[in-house]
């Protein structure tokens, strides 16, 4: 692990998450849950997941499903350190025709995979996806990241249930727990209680972390499975990274003017 | 085995254990064949099937959401993958999952809808399926095919797990269902067949229902009524030159479904018809957009006026 490169890693994906929110004006923004899940990103992209430029087809790579689709700018923001997506494309973020509209449109030549944003959905195709490496003895890996807000969603269980029914240790799924979803607090909309314990029950392995503490979530990720789905509950801020919007669920889909971002770019 | 003897064997066995002897053909034939489940392997006739291809079967409980989701994951890995459980679980209960995975995202799976229409009525309105055609047929890139009998199945399934975009396919009637082709034929997704023909009305039905405007039309030649009778099996693409034919000779079509007259067969036909200008006129039979009370399958068919007799007199009276 180097540590000094995950970080530049997930300060350029802050950076780009800003800029192409800041580009996309009054069409407004997720920012919010895309810069919670910055670090998880920058770990999985910069030092985890086998995926490389002109080789976004190949059979052996890894696969990664972010499950929580309106947090696309990080995925998008990575795909561009990785030089799998041209910064210049970043600016066409929900725009007209764009192929960065503010959910991920598939786009497996481009590095995504699945087309999400309805919530609840990645986590199955995660299991079918795990599942079929395990048909075909490929090794690679599946990695979903879910919201916890997601977690309302039955579906989601459903497929938890089903990864560790059938001992899916090729997969790892990462809970982006923020504490909020689209219109407050988890605990006041719909409590989820203790996360893990869920995942444990449903015959997981769950382990929780600082979800932007880079060593912690390198250490968690690089761990090997053990013959069970692996599942980290990564405790993170909303609006991470920029202080006027941490926990402040207000830019959990907002417009960034240019007088705002002329001052919190500085902060990066 | 000839043909002719497999039609009446798999006719009396209905189309969800015939669905099960296909499948073990099918596995034959498609190395990357995984059939998924909720929890209906014995439902769907695949106890045989899960015995002599464990790796080919993936049941997931019952947890329909999931099912088309991992089903579409296991698609976009190369497999051809056919899904199946009782059709309202099948198509409304993972309604979005659908549209996202198989119509937005275009993975490819068939997914077979078991006891579809008014079959399960004994069961209640819970196990009927009168609205999987509607809500599906809005959803694009997904093809809906209703085979007449089990004959048929085996020919939409052979040809469904290669088509070029997902497949809805609907079962109608039980066991001792009625053989509606009693011959081998030629069978295309979005072609529709006629199987009568007839100059004064055209029938044009989807599903085992068929067999009751064969013996409709029948009773009506002996009263000097000529009908054609049309199997409609796919709904969508609908095939508009059948109809357009159908305009050039007749004047009456009596559409008959086991689906809400709103958003099935009747309404496919409508739409084409109202696209040109002809002298035909359309009635629609069908499930009169109500929940009535539940009851066996015959019981069902006489209060939708779907029965023979029913059918006989609809035409009569709009003649």
């Amino acid at each position: 692990m180097n540590l000094k490169k995950i970080k530049l890693f997930a300060k350029n994906i802050r950076k780009n998450i800003i800029f192409a929110a800041f580009k996309a004006g009054s069409k407004s923004a997720h920012i919010g849950g895309a810069l919670s899940s910055a670090d998880i990103v920058a770990v999985l992209y910069s030092d985890i997941l086998k995926i490389k430029k002109k080789k976004t087809l190949d059979d052996n790579r890894d696969r990664f499903i972010l499950s929580k689709g309106h947090a696309c700018l990080a995925l998008y923001s990575a795909l561009v350190e990785k030089k799998i997506l041209k910064k210049k494309e970043l600016e066409t973020f929900e725009s007209d025709g764009s192929n960065l509209l503010g959910h991920p449109i598939i786009n497996k030549l481009s590095g995504i995979e699945f087309s999400t944003g309805s919530l609840g959905m990645g986590l199955a195709l995660g299991v079918g996806v795990a599942l079929a490496a395990k048909k075909k003895q490929k090794k690679y890996k599946t990695y979903v990241i879910l919201g916890d807000g997601e977690c309302n969603e039955g579906s989601i269980w459903e497929s938890v249930l089903c990864a560790s029914h059938f001992k899916l240790d090729n997969m790892t799924i990462i809970v982006d727990k923020n504490n909020f979803q689209q219109t407050g607090k988890n605990s006041s909309i719909m409590d989820l209680k203790n996360l893990t314990n869920k995942f444990k029950s449903f015959g997981c392995e769950a382990i929780e972390i600082d979800g932007h503490d880079i060593k912690k979530i390198y250490k968690s990720l690089n761990k090997k499975n053990s013959k069970k789905p692996k599942v980290i509950v990564a405790n993170t801020t909303k609006g991470k990274g920029i202080q006027m919007f941490e926990n402040d669920n207000n830019w959990h889909h907002s417009v960034i003017t240019k007088s705002i971002y002329k001052n919190i770019i500085k902060e990066l | 085995m000839k043909i002719e003897n497999n039609i009446k064997l798999w006719s009396s066995l209905g189309m969800r254990a015939t669905f099960g002897l296909i499948a073990m053909e099918l596995a034959k034939k498609h190395p990357e064949l995984i059939i998924t489940t909720s929890d209906v392997s014995t439902s769907a006739g695949l106890d045989r099937y899960k015995n002599k291809y464990p790796d080919k079967y993936i049941d997931v409980g019952i947890a329909e959401q999931n099912l088309i989701g991992v089903s579409a994951g296991l698609s976009s890995e190369g497999f051809k993958v056919i899904s199946t459980t009782f059709a309202p679980f099948q198509t409304l209960r993972c309604c979005e999952q659908i549209k996202v995975n198989l119509g937005y995202m275009k993975h490819k799976i068939c997914m077979v809808g078991l006891a579809s229409g008014l079959v399960l009525g004994n069961l209640g309105f819970t196990h009927c399926s009168i609205e999987d055609i509607g809500t599906l047929r809005s959803i694009p890139n997904i093809s809906i095919v209703v085979p007449s009998d089990p004959f048929e199945l085996f020919k939409v399934l052979n040809e469904a797990i290669d088509y070029k975009n997902s497949v809805y396919i609907r079962l109608t009637a039980g066991a001792n269902s009625k053989i509606i082709n009693s011959k081998d034929y030629e069978f295309k997704i979005g072609k529709a067949v006629e199987i009568l023909p007839g100059n004064d009305v055209t029938i044009i039905g989807c599903g085992n229902i068929l067999g009751n405007c064969l013996e409709a039309a029948s009773i009506l030649k002996k009263k000097n009524v000529q009908c054609s009778v049309v199997n409609m099996h796919t709904i969508k693409p609908i095939d508009h030159e059948i109809i357009r034919n159908i305009t050039s000779k007749n004047k009456l079509i009596l559409t008959v479904e086991e689906h809400n007259i709103i958003g099935g067969l009747g309404s496919s036909v409508a739409e084409v018809l109202s696209s040109y200008n002809h002298n035909c006129k359309l009635v629609r039979l069908g499930i009169n957009d109500f929940y009535s009370s539940g009851g066996s399958y015959e019981y069902l068919k006489n209060i939708y006026g779907l029965s023979v007799e029913k059918i006989i007199e609809t035409v009569l009276s709009n003649l």
